[in-house]
C-alpha cells in the first residue's frame, strides 16, 4: 500500500511539471509588457527596459521556465503587480475561505445525491425516481452563475432572510453552498443511480438473491459497496472542481476565495497573480485526484491486491 | 466430449450506414424526452439563423435606449428591456446565434484535435501514444473551465479566442474516446483485411476507423456543444467572453446582475434559455447514447 | 408417511413465463411438465434459448420483473406450491432447501466481498450461526471443495475461474439443500476443468443425497450424471424419459437430430447430420407444432395442430403427433 502510494506521489511530479509548463506557456503569449504594466503607461523607455533585463524577461524561454520552476517549487511566485504583495502569501490567506466553501457543497452533494442515487435506482421507473430525475437533468443543466444569482433574487431580494454575499457568518455560507452544493448534487445522482442499475444487473447480485439474502441487505451490502466505487470517483472530481473551478460563484458571492482572486486578477491583469493562482489551482486539483485513487484502493480489492 | 453442434448462426453484421443510423433515429424517436431535446434544439437553430428575420440586429438588438431601459415584460418588450433600454427577447435571438456557433465551433475544434490525437496515439500505440496520452493527461489535470480562462486572459478576449480556448480545454476527452475506440478496432479482421490488401495507413483510419468510432464522438459531441455553451456564458460572465455590445446570453445575464434588485427579468430571461438549452442538449446526447448503446458496446 | 418422506421432490406442472417487452412478448417457458424424486439428477437439455434458465429461475421465483412474468402453472416442492408462497416464505428455501449454480463463474461473485464472507452469509441466514461459526463452517465447506481453507479471506480475483466455481458450488451445498438446479456449470471452464468439476458436483451430490437439474446444451454431460433427461424446445419439454431410455430409444424427431448432430466415433459417416434451419423467434413461434418448419417428417397437419403429451409408459412421455397417430414415422 505504502509502494502504491509513494508510486502514485512520483507519478504526480512529471504531471505538475507539465501543468506549470502549460499554464508557464499561456502565460508567456499574453500580449502585453510585464515591465511597462508595473512601471505604468508614461514611464521612460529606459527604465522600462531595465526592468526587463533585471525581471529576466529578455532571456529565452526555457531560460525564463527553468526559473519560474525553481522559484516556484520554493513558494515564489513573485509580486503581485497591484498590491505589491507576495502572490503565494495571497493565495494561502484566500485559501481557507475556499476550502470551507468547497467542503460544505460537496457535503451537501453528497448528503443528497448518494441516497437520492440509490433510492431512484431500486425503485426505477417509479414518482420517486422521475421526479429526482427531471430534477437532476435541470440541476446538470442550470448555469451555476445562474443559480447563484436566482438564489440571491428570492432569498436576498424577495425574502430578506439571507445575505447577498459577503464572508463572515454561517448565514454567508448558506447560499453559496447551496449553489455549488446542489449542481453537484445533480451529478451524483445521476452517477448514483446508473452505477446502482448496472450493478444490480449483475449476476453475483443473482447470486445474493439466490442464497435468500433479503433484498434491503441486497442493497446495502451487495450492490452498494460495487455501485459506490465509481461514485467515489465523481465525488472526489467534484471537489476537486469546487476547490478550484468555483471561480463563477465565488465571483456572485463576492466570495473572498481562491477563485475570486484569480478573476480579479485577470481584469487587473496581474500575471504573477494569475500564473500563480491557476498553478496551484491545478495542483490541488491533481492532489485530490490522487486522494481519490488512493481511497479507490483501500475499497476495492481488486487494485489493492495489485500493490500488495 | 461429445457436444451438441451449434445450430444457432450467427448473423453476419455487414456494416450498412445508412440502415445503422435510420435504425439508431427510430430507436431514439420512441424516446419521449430525447424527441423533445431534439424539437427545442430544432427551434434554436431556426431561431438561430432566422434571427434577423425576427428581429433586426442594429435597431433592436444593439441600438440603446435609455428612455425605455430596465422595463419589466409588455406587449410591446415581450421579456422586457435591459440596463440601455434594448428589447431583451431580440437580444436572446441574436445571442443564439453567438452561443451555436461557439458551441459548434469549439467542439469542432476539439474534435478535430483529440480526434487526430487520439486516432494517431491508438492507431500506432507504442512511444506515440505513450506521449500523447501523458500530455492529455496534464491537460486533464487542469480544470477545463480554467484553462479555458487561462487562455483567454492570454490571447484577450474575443470570439475567435473563446471558441479556441473551449475548444482546447476539452481536447483530452476526445483523445480519449477516440483512443479506446481506435484500440478496439485496430485488431479486428476487417482492419487486418485491409491492411492485408495493402491499404495505406492513412485510408485505414479514415475510411475504416473513423466511421466505426463515430458514434462514441457524436454522443460526447452532443454533451460538448452544451457544455461549450455554458462555458461560453461563464467566461462572459465574468468579462472574458463576447464583449458588449454584442448580444451573448452570458454577457446579458452578468450586466443584469447590478439590477437585480429593481429588474429581475435581465438577469431571469437570459439563465432561463441557457438552461433550456443545455437541458435540450443533455436530453438529446442522453437519447443517442441509449439509441447507439448496443453499438456502444460492441 | 409424513410429508417430507414422500419419494416425490419436485413436480411441475404447466408452468408457463413469458418476457413482456416493447418490441413484443417473448414465450420463453410455455407449459412444461417435471417430475423430479429426491436424489434424482434431471438434465434439461436444449439448444441457447430454449427456455432453460428461464425454468430454473422460475422454479427459484427470481425471474427479473419487470420484464418477466409467471403467467401460469404449479411448483409443488415437497408438496407445497412454490407459487403460493410469500417472498419471506420463498427467501427461507433459496439458498437452503434449493440452490443454485449460475453459469459463469467469473462474474457470479460479489468481487467487493471475500469468498469467506460469501460463503458463511448464506450459513449464517438459513442456520442462524454467527459470523464467527460460519466462517468456520465456510472454511469447512472450502475444504471440502478443494481449496484450502485458509483462503477464505481471498476476494473472488485471487481465484482462478475453475476455483471460482468451486466456491459457488461451496455456497450451493452449504445448507444441505434437498435440490440443486446447476445451470451449465462447466460452460464457462476450460476442458481440463470441466471434468474435475463435474465429477465433484456429482460427488457432493451423491455424499448429501442432493437433487439435482442438470441444465446443458452437452448430451456427454448428461451420460455421465443424470438418472433421466428432459429435451426443451422453443420453451417446450419435447421429451422426457429415463436415461437409458432416451439414448437407446429416442422417439421425439428434435431429439434424433440432437443425436445426428453428435460425431460417433463407431460408425464410419460421411458428415454430421445437424438440425437444419434455427431456432425460432420466441416472440413469434410458428403455429402448431413449434418443431415443425425444421422437422423432417413433418406433414401440413403439424402446421395447424400443436401436440399433446403422449405418455409410452415407463416415464417415457413425448409431444409429437406422431405418437398421436396422426402423422406418418
Amino acid at each position: 500500500m505504502h509502494k502504491y502510494v509513494f508510486r502514485r506521489l512520483l507519478m504526480l511530479i512529471p504531471v505538475l511539471l507539465g501543468v506549470t509548463f502549460i499554464v508557464f506557456s499561456i502565460m508567456y503569449m499574453t500580449p502585453g509588457d510585464p515591465a511597462q504594466m508595473i512601471l505604468g503607461e508614461k514611464a521612460p523607455a529606459e527604465a522600462v527596459e531595465r526592468l526587463r533585463e533585471e525581471m529576466g524577461l529578455n532571456d529565452p524561454f526555457l531560460m525564463q521556465y527553468g526559473r519560474f520552476v525553481k522559484n516556484a517549487m520554493m513558494g515564489k511566485f513573485g509580486r503581485s503587480y497591484t498590491t505589491n504583495r507576495e502572490v503565494f502569501a495571497e493565495i494561502f490567506s484566500r485559501f481557507p475561505a475556499t476550502l470551507q466553501l468547497a467542503s460544505l457543497g460537496v457535503l451537501i452533494a453528497v448528503a443528497i445525491g448518494i441516497p437520492v442515487g440509490i433510492i431512484s435506482a431500486t425503485k426505477q421507473y417509479s414518482l420517486f425516481d422521475s421526479i429526482s430525475m427531471i430534477a437532476a437533468l435541470i440541476g446538470v443543466s442550470m448555469p451555476n452563475f445562474w443559480q447563484g444569482l436566482m438564489l440571491i433574487l428570492l432569498f436576498s431580494v424577495y425574502l430578506g432572510w439571507l445575505p447577498s454575499g459577503g464572508y463572515g457568518g454561517f448565514a454567508n455560507f448558506i447560499l453559496p453552498a447551496l449553489t455549488l452544493g446542489t449542481s453537484s448534487a445533480a451529478i451524483i445522482t445521476r452517477m448514483t443511480r446508473s452505477s446502482m442499475l448496472e450493478v444490480i444487473r449483475q449476476d453475483y447480485i443473482r447470486t445474493a438473491r439466490a442464497k435468500g439474502v433479503n433484498e434491503k441487505t441486497v442493497v446495502n451490502k451487495h450492490a452498494l459497496k460495487n455501485a459506490l466505487i465509481p461514485v467515489i470517483t465523481v465525488v472526489g472530481l467534484q471537489f476537486g472542481y469546487l476547490l478550484g473551478g468555483a471561480v463563477l460563484t465565488e465571483t456572485v458571492f463576492s466570495w473572498p476565495g481562491v477563485g475570486r482572486l484569480l478573476v480579479d486578477a485577470i481584469k487587473q491583469k496581474d500575471t504573477p497573480m494569475v500564473q500563480a493562482t491557476v498553478v496551484f489551482i491545478a495542483v490541488t486539483f491533481s492532489f485530490v485526484n490522487l486522494g481519490v485513487d488512493i481511497l479507490y484502493a483501500f475499497v476495492d480489492p481488486r487494485i489493492k491486491s495489485q500493490y500488495k | 466430449m461429445i457436444k451438441m453442434t451449434e445450430t444457432q448462426a450467427s448473423v453476419p453484421t455487414t456494416p450498412k450506414k445508412r440502415s445503422i443510423w435510420l435504425e439508431v433515429f427510430r430507436r431514439m424517436s420512441k424516446n419521449k424526452m430525447a424527441m423533445f431535446g431534439l424539437a427545442i434544439i430544432i427551434i434554436l437553430v431556426l431561431t438561430a439563423v432566422f434571427a434577423d428575420v425576427i428581429a433586426p440586429y442594429e435597431e433592436v438588438a444593439i441600438k440603446q435606449n435609455l428612455a425605455q431601459r430596465l422595463q419589466g415584460p409588455s406587449a410591446k418588450h415581450w421579456l422586457g428591456t435591459d440596463e440601455f433600454g434594448r428589447d431583451i427577447f431580440a437580444r436572446l435571438v441574436h445571442g443564439a446565434r453567438v452561443s451555436l456557433k461557439v458551441g459548434i465551433v469549439a467542439v469542432g475544434i476539439s474534435i478535430l484535435i483529440g480526434g487526430t490525437l487520439g486516432a494517431v496515439a491508438g492507431y500506432y500505440g507504442g512511444k506515440i501514444d505513450n506521449v500523447i496520452m501523458r500530455a492529455m493527461d496534464i491537460f486533464l489535470a487542469i480544470p477545463s473551465i480554467l484553462l479555458a480562462i487561462a487562455i483567454v486572459s492570454a490571447l484577450g478576449p474575443s470570439l475567435f479566442n473563446l471558441m479556441l480556448a473551449i475548444g482546447i480545454s476539452s481536447v483530452p476527452s476526445y483523445a480519449r474516446i477516440v483512443r479506446a475506440s481506435v484500440l478496439s478496432l485496430r485488431d479486428q479482421e476487417f482492419i487486418e483485411a485491409a491492411r492485408a490488401i495493402g491499404a495505406s495507413d492513412f485510408r485505414i483510419v479514415t475510411k475504416h476507423i473513423v466511421p466505426n468510432a463515430l458514434a462514441p464522438v457524436i454522443v460526447q459531441g452532443t454533451l460538448g456543444v452544451a457544455g461549450a455553451i455554458l462555458s461560453t456564458a461563464g467566461l462572459s460572465f465574468i468579462g472574458l467572453g463576447i464583449q458588449p455590445p454584442a448580444p451573448e446570453w452570458g454577457s446579458m445575464l452578468s450586466g443584469g446582475r447590478a439590477y437585480l434588485r429593481y429588474a429581475w427579468h435581465v438577469t431571469t430571461f437570459p439563465g432561463l434559455l441557457i438552461m433550456i438549452t443545455i437541458l435540450a442538449l443533455n436530453l438529446l446526447g442522453d437519447g443517442l447514447r441509449d439509441a447507439l448503446d448496443p453499438k456502444l458496446k460492441q | 408417511m409424513s410429508k417430507a418422506e414422500t419419494k416425490e421432490l419436485l413436480n411441475i406442472k404447466n408452468l408457463t413465463i413469458h418476457y413482456i417487452t416493447e418490441d413484443g412478448t417473448v414465450k420463453a417457458v410455455n407449459g412444461i411438465d417435471i417430475q423430479l424424486n429426491r436424489g434424482e439428477t434431471l438434465g434439461l437439455v436444449g439448444e441457447t434459448g430454449a427456455g432453460k434458465t428461464t425454468t430454473a429461475l422460475g422454479i427459484l421465483r427470481l425471474v427479473p420483473n419487470p420484464p418477466g412474468k409467471i403467467l401460469g402453472g404449479e411448483i409443488f416442492f415437497e408438496g407445497e406450491d412454490l407459487l403460493k408462497k410469500s417472498e419471506v416464505e420463498m427467501r427461507h428455501i433459496r439458498g437452503n432447501k434449493i440452490s443454485m449454480i449460475f453459469q459463469d463463474p467469473m462474474t457470479s461473485l460479489n468481487p467487493v466481498l471475500t469468498v469467506g464472507e460469501q460463503i458463511a452469509e448464506v450459513i449464517q441466514i438459513h442456520e442462524g450461526l454467527g459470523k464467527q461459526d460460519a466462517i468456520e463452517k465456510a472454511k469447512k465447506m472450502l475444504e471440502m471443495v478443494g481449496i484450502p481453507g485458509n483462503r477464505h479471506s481471498e476476494y473472488p480475483h485471487q481465484f482462478s475461474g475453475g476455483m471460482k466455481q468451486r466456491v459457488v458450488i461451496a455456497i450451493a451445498l452449504a445448507c444441505n439443500p434437498q435440490l440443486l438446479i446447476a445451470d451449465e456449470p462447466t460452460t464457462a471452464l476450460d476442458v481440463t476443468i470441466q471434468a474435475q468439476v463435474l465429477d465433484l458436483m456429482n460427488n457432493l451430490k451423491k455424499e448429501f443425497q442432493t437433487a439435482m437439474i442438470l441444465i446443458t446444451h452437452d448430451l456427454g454431460v448428461v451420460a455421465e450424471v443424470c438418472d433421466k433427461v428432459a429435451i426443451m424446445y422453443a420453451g417446450e419439454i419435447v421429451e422426457t424419459a429415463s436415461l437409458e431410455d432416451l439414448f437407446e430409444n429416442p422417439k421425439h424427431p428434435y431429439t434424433w437430430g440432437l443425436f445426428g448432430s453428435i460425431p460417433n466415433l463407431e460408425e464410419e459417416v460421411e458428415r454430421l447430420n445437424p438440425i437444419k434451419g434455427l431456432m425460432p423467434d420466441p416472440t413469434n413461434l410458428p403455429s402448431g407444432c413449434p418443431f415443425h418448419p425444421r422437422c423432417p417428417k413433418a406433414a401440413d397437419v403439424c402446421k395447424k395442430q400443436m401436440p399433446k403429451t403422449t405418455d409410452l409408459g415407463n416415464g417415457h412421455k413425448v409431444r409429437c403427433l406422431i405418437y398421436e397417430g396422426i402423422v406418418k414415422a
